[in-house]
């Protein structure tokens, strides 16, 4: 990746830079965009990205969102000195702008590497359908095989977490079985137990909390995602590899009322 | 150094400047809604501007302090008495220990701030003392305020009075809070586009009463949009104007979700977040399209009033503690 390729597009407002983009989202953060689509090797490579900017960050970068294909930099616009930046951009007085000079150097000089190796494996116990799992059997009729098939073929794969949001601790998991991806449902729930296992499209998660939601709930399980006290407050991480291990309701029932 | 919560009003909460550094894990900002009139309360009663205050929706509290304090009402007007005494908002009010302050109900806002000099000493958690309401941590207990709570006040407190003692001087918000019915927000493009182009600023949207501290929900005519496809979750700030499959616009508020599904069709900027945040279900507001330089121009003015504003009250409490020495 070299300077000279970048090039404002037509409208001024982004920067390319070969497959990446820095777009503007609102007047306080930057959205860097490596894509625009699921895909676990772009999901890799924000990862890599988010986590190098973190150790890097100058004092404006306050806070980083990254999402399946793009990673927000909230930026504390008050913190960028423009009266020290040379050139147009300080003459304009554009903070954002200046963030997102210093976001082009960087990438120019900060090759990131995707360390597939580091990740660990998180097993998550999840007690399939009953009350725990009330759209398992509704989400055996669609795919067209019988019950315990979804259990097998959703507790065999083995999933990466691609990016923490939504709500604390809620987990977007990719490698979802393609006989399973569903659409939500038309009116979502509006209460889904805490630690319920939901498919939402092509993706699956776990709610941390009881709330809302509109996935197709096929089970749940006891460990809690997210804890605002514990260090760290959720369960997964972003990159962590995840695998389900089906257990029974009596074992849910017991994990859950002895919480490790 | 506690403050007792007699009755909670409506939805109070603990609430301070956000939690930052955690989106990440998917923990949203947060923190006071209008956060010029957190700041500007704090301000009055000499705290740092991020301290936590009690964010008050439409009907407020009553609560027993059992220290004299400084305490300030900024936000929404709202009907407030000391012991029976009325008091006035934007303005320091120095109280004595054991008043019972009553707040009723909000006038002209749909939020108003009352800070107390230490602040409201809960514990930090994720960096912040404000509540997430909705995942139940951070502020008193992780919920809205209940009668009986008793919320720890911060030191070292200046005040020592014995009397109600209001100042005489106050605050004008009218540069940064408009309590009109109908209200003009700045709001830069996003990256869905609508079709025609210009639909968002054509018409002007009244407020759904299932609005809360997540986003404010509009009424009108459906929105198109330009280009409807299935879109990836991508990171929503606090203004972010996002359209659902039903054509309505939400614009999210404090309690904005890190990431978002829904397409995005533009951003109010950050200077017009604390008039969002005092829109009242059945009132109105429209978008007026802004350029980025224009909205850093808004955002500094606004910066530039609240340090005059800070200047004035320090000059002003500068004053009070030399004539107290007198």
């Amino acid at each position: 990746m070299t300077r000279s390729g970048r090039r404002p597009d037509r409208m001024g407002h982004s920067i390319f830079m070969d497959d990446m983009r820095i777009e503007f989202l609102g007047d306080a953060a930057l959205l860097l965009r490596l894509g625009e689509r699921i895909d676990a090797a772009i999901n890799r490579r924000v990862h890599a990205y988010a986590a190098l900017l973190r150790a890097q960050a100058p004092n404006w970068l306050i806070d980083i969102t990254p999402a399946y294909s793009c990673l927000a930099l909230h930026v504390d616009v008050a913190r960028i000195d423009v009266a020290h930046v040379s050139g147009a951009l300080a003459s304009r007085g554009d903070p954002l702008g200046v963030a997102r000079e210093w976001l082009a150097d960087w990438l120019a000089r900060s090759p990131v590497e995707v360390d597939n190796g580091a990740a660990r494996t998180v097993e998550v116990p999840v007690a399939y359908g009953g009350d725990n799992g009330p759209d398992l059997a509704a989400v055996a009729t669609q795919a067209c095989i019988c019950v315990d098939e979804v259990v097998s073929r959703h507790s065999c794969a083995e999933y990466s977490v691609a990016m923490l949001g939504f709500a604390p601790g809620f987990s977007y998991l990719l490698g979802l079985d393609a006989s399973l991806v569903m659409p939500r449902l038309a009116t979502p729930r509006t209460r889904v137990a805490a630690g319920s296992v939901g498919i939402g499209g092509a993706q699956t998660g776990i709610y941390p909390n009881a709330g809302p939601g509109g996935w197709r709930l096929i089970g749940r399980t006891p460990l809690r995602l997210f804890d605002a006290q514990r260090d760290p407050p959720t369960l997964l991480r972003a990159g962590d590899r995840v695998r389900f291990i089906a257990i029974d309701a009596a074992t849910f029932d017991e994990m859950n009322a002895h919480p490790q | 150094m506690s403050l007792e919560i007699l009755a909670p009003g409506l939805l109070t909460s603990v609430q301070d400047g956000g939690r930052f550094g955690s989106r990440g894990l998917g923990v949203r900002v947060g923190g006071a809604a209008d956060k010029y009139s957190l700041d500007i309360a704090n301000l009055l009663v000499g705290n740092d501007r991020n301290a936590a205050a009690l964010e008050i929706t439409l009907v407020g509290p009553s609560l027993r302090l059992n220290r004299p304090a400084t305490i300030a009402v900024c936000g929404a007007t709202i009907d407030a008495h000391a012991d029976g005494v009325a008091l006035q908002g934007w303005r320091p009010i120095a109280l004595p220990a054991d008043s019972v302050l009553t707040l009723g109900t909000c006038r002209r806002g749909a939020r108003a701030y009352l800070a107390f000099d230490g602040g409201i000493d809960v514990p930090i958690v994720l960096g912040s003392r404000s509540t997430d309401l909705r995942a139940g941590f951070g502020g008193h207990a992780g919920r809205a305020l209940q009668a009986g709570d008793n919320l720890p006040l911060g030191g070292p407190h200046a005040a020592t009075t014995t009397t109600i003692a209001p100042a005489s001087w106050w605050i004008d918000c009218v540069a940064d809070l408009d309590f009109g019915d109908s209200i003009a927000v700045r709001v830069l493009s996003g990256r869905d586009a609508t079709t025609p182009v210009d639909a968002l600023y054509a018409r002007e949207f009244a407020i759904d009463s299932a609005s809360d501290r997540q986003g404010l929900r509009l009424l009108g005519n459906a929105l198109h949009l330009a280009n409807d496809y299935e879109r990836v979750s991508e990171p929503a700030i606090p203004g972010t104007v996002q359209l659902p499959s039903d054509g309505r616009p939400i614009v999210l508020l404090a309690d904005a979700q890190t990431v978002g599904g829904y397409p995005r069709i533009g951003h109010v900027i950050d200077a017009d977040l604390p008039r969002l945040a005092q829109r009242r279900a059945g009132q109105h507001l429209r978008f007026v399209a802004v350029s980025r330089p224009q909205a850093h121009v808004a955002n500094m003015e606004q910066r530039a009033r609240r340090a005059r504003i800070a200047l004035a009250i320090a000059a002003r409490q500068h004053n009070a503690e030399r004539q107290a020495l007198r």
